[in-house]
């Protein structure tokens, strides 16, 4: 049985510059002195920290952990013990810092006991939370939760499995290596996922430019028999790999807006995420590590390495030689590809979930390109290679003109950033950077309007308050007012035989007839006693003649 | 002739009757352009535009009372859909009730210094303030809405207003650098 491609509108082709990091095999990246955790390495909920200063840590502990449905935790990627939890310099396109766990490696590189399960007496939501609770996240690029994607996806029911293997971006080689050296698990990984999904088919997609892993993976698939899984070879264009580019062009249907795969009944899975899988089923290992690929025309020996989380980059740039000395003064430093990636500030930022490369140019790429541009002349590139079938044009003018609300009715939010109408565009305008600014300025304002929102709720229910306080209050007084009024009645009532005036006067003669009884102590006086009062009657007679 | 009289005579009657039930079943409670005034409000409820709160400012609006540019925490933003909604005029923000911030305020109760008086939080409109008296006092800062309204009340000045630290997740992109407008050939 063989498929037949239905390709995807727009697209590329793109000068692949795979075969730099290529030429040697993948290495595994020495240890470095110490690793930095951010606590958010996944698109949803932040993470909190588990461990405290000073505490030692093994590999493969949990060390940091949230209670969301849409999260990851974090573990520890090798032994030693914790120097701080502090604000630090982390990979984002801002170039913001970010609270990290900061680890000091001892070496010994111990592991904490690792539990391995029983597979088959797993249920499917029992291997799911496994898979949550190993940290793994979609190692494409996305790290969207891979356990709120399969939980998602097994409400809805899969009928294709897709194992991602298409790697489009220029540069980017991890998957490929990875394809290259560890097939077996990707195919046990794709066995465990139909076990928990039994879908009708399973399709693993490859680009054709990457020969070597192709042959790999139909070893692997022939040595183990999976029932109704395929190898696809799609051809190279950029950006195939893309998740609803990859579902048309081989099922041909169209992921509706603002929806995913998993709601159409087709799961899609990178290959790498497929390994994670895999390790945290067999050897109940959590994602402490990636293949991250080193390359550009700045760095001295490009290659792939599998590193573990959290190691600082430029420890991964002396790995890779250093930097290109001749070229110091103008190193570019991307994370990504130099098509979706974004700059970094620095080398001293790590390596996280999301670092599938590490681009190292002596020029700006895309997603740098500095602030001036020419002017559009409307020549209509963009559109042709448009893979989300928008309109550049229309978007960009909306964008300028900070007319958000037609950018939303031209389905911005249905761009996937990839980067062609850029690449594409003769005047060479950012449009990307446009849109992510635009997309940026929409979140806020509907960001202000539910806190706006809010507010007011907040302040009619205090209004509310209030006038239900004053309004008790009031009822209590008339309450009180009313029984006393009444109290005072029931008295006059029973008092009246008695004239009040006469009554008052009895009860001050009563009072002053209890007061008026003589002190006890100045009877039975002994002689002395006497006398000292008569000193003293005498001391005060002379004391007040003297005062006058 | 008089049938046609009658007929639209009848015809008329019955017409009324529709539109008599229709008014009656159909009424609209409150006056629905306040609600959308209101909602383009920051719901700060400072008071800057004179008037006790958002939506008494939107009924201001309604009824003509008042022009669209006295609101400082909305700024320019808001003075634009005022005017998109109400179809009039575009203003500059009016100075004379405060300038627009563009990054919002926070208030930080200074908790060495509080008295624990508890006129702060009579005074916040979004009971954003927590305490009680002669404890300390704090602010709980994703309700606050930055109106400075705590300010004036307190009697040691321990409140400030500082602007809202920019975090990784509330972190905008910037657009680029357009190119000049082009000159217009006359």
């Amino acid at each position: 049985m063989s498929i037949k491609l239905k390709g995807f509108y727009g697209g590329m082709q793109l000068e692949g510059h795979k075969t730099e990091s290529l030429t040697r095999p993948l290495q595994q990246a020495s240890l470095p002195d110490f690793l930095i955790l951010p606590l958010k390495q996944h698109i949803g909920e932040a993470n909190r920290s588990l461990v405290e200063r000073g505490e030692h840590v093994l590999r493969g502990q949990l060390i940091a952990d949230s209670s969301s449905s849409i999260s990851a935790p974090i573990h520890a990627p090798s032994s030693g013990i914790v120097r701080n939890i502090e604000i630090r310099p982390v990979p984002h396109p801002s170039g913001h810092s970010d609270t990290c766990i900061v680890i000091d490696l001892d070496g010994k590189d111990e592991s904490i006991q690792q539990q391995v399960v029983n597979l088959d007496s797993l249920t499917a939501s029992e291997s799911i939370e496994l898979i949550r609770r190993a940290g793994v996240v979609g190692l494409g690029g996305a790290v969207f939760p891979t356990s709120a994607k399969l939980l998602r996806a097994s409400e809805n029911g899969i009928d294709t499995l897709i194992i991602n293997g298409a790697e489009c971006e220029p540069y980017i080689t991890c998957d490929d290596i990875l394809m290259r050296t560890y097939s077996d698990e990707i195919i046990r990984g794709t066995g465990y996922l139909q076990r928990i999904f039994n879908p009708v088919c399973t399709l693993i997609a490859i680009e054709d430019d990457k020969p070597e892993a192709i042959e790999a993976i139909r070893q692997a698939l022939e040595s183990q028999a999976l029932t109704q899984t395929e190898l696809v070879i799609i051809p190279t264009i950029y950006p195939s790999g893309g998740e609803k580019q990859l579902v048309k062009n081989l099922t041909g249907k169209e992921v509706p807006q603002g929806q995913f795969a998993f709601d159409i009944g087709l799961l899609c899975l990178n290959i790498a995420t497929c390994v994670a899988i895999t390790r945290a089923f067999e050897q109940g290992e959590s994602l402490i590590s990636r293949i991250v690929t080193v390359s550009g025309n700045g760095i001295a020996q490009p290659g792939n390495w599998e590193t573990r989380l959290g190691t600082p980059v430029d420890h991964l740039i002396r790995l890779a030689g250093g930097y290109r000395v001749d070229q110091h003064d103008s190193q570019h430093l991307v994370m990504g590809g130099p098509m979706m990636g974004f700059s970094l500030s620095s080398d001293c930022v790590p390596i996280v979930k999301a670092s599938n490369n590490i681009l190292v140019m002596q020029q700006p790429t895309i997603p740098m390109t500095p602030g001036y541009h020419d002017e559009c002349i409307r020549c209509g590139n963009c559109a042709e290679v448009c893979p989300a079938q928008l309109l550049p044009q229309q978007l960009y003018w909306q964008a300028r003109a900070k007319d958000y609300h037609r950018s939303e009715e031209y389905k911005l939010f249905e761009c996937i950033e990839c980067g062609c109408c850029s690449a594409v565009c003769p005047s060479q305008i950012p449009l990307v950077q446009y849109y992510r600014a635009a997309k940026s300025e929409i979140r806020a304002s509907k960001q202000a309007l539910f806190k706006s929102d809010q507010s007011r709720v907040r302040f009619e229910f205090r209004e509310k308050r209030l006038l239900l306080k004053k309004q008790t209050d009031e009822e209590r007084r008339r309450l009180k007012r009313e029984a006393l009024q009444k109290n005072r009645l029931q008295n006059k009532a029973a008092d009246s035989t008695v004239d009040p005036v006469q009554a008052a006067l009895a009860r001050v003669r009563a009072k002053k007839q209890a007061r008026s009884s003589n002190p006890k102590n100045t009877t039975e006086l002994s002689t002395v006693q006497q006398q000292q009062i008569e000193e003293a009657d005498e001391r005060r007679r002379v004391a007040r003649l003297e005062r006058r | 002739m008089l049938v046609a009289i009658l007929t639209i005579g009848l015809m008329a009657g019955v017409f009324g009757l529709i539109l008599g039930y229709a008014a009656i079943r159909f009424k609209v409670e409150g006056n629905p352009i306040v609600d959308q005034i209101d909602a383009l409000l920051p719901q700060t409820q400072c008071g800057q535009c004179t008037y006790p709160g958002c939506r008494p400012y939107a009924e201001a609006i309604a009824k003509g009372e008042a022009p669209i540019n006295q609101c400082p925490p909305g700024g320019q933003s808001t003075i634009v859909l005022l005017a998109g909604l109400l179809e009039v005029e575009m203003l500059e923000l009016n100075a004379e009730h405060g300038e627009h911030n563009v990054i919002p305020l926070l208030a930080i109760i200074d908790e060495q210094i509080c008295i624990g008086c508890t006129l702060c939080i009579q005074a916040c409109p979004v009971d954003a303030i927590l305490g009680s008296a002669k404890h300390m006092h704090t602010v709980i800062a994703e309700e606050c809405t930055g109106c400075e309204l705590c300010l004036p009340p307190c009697p040691v000045d321990c409140i400030d207003l500082v602007p809202v630290k920019q975090t990784i997740d509330d972190w905008k992109w910037t657009a680029p650098n357009a190119p000049p407008e082009p000159m217009h050939e006359h």
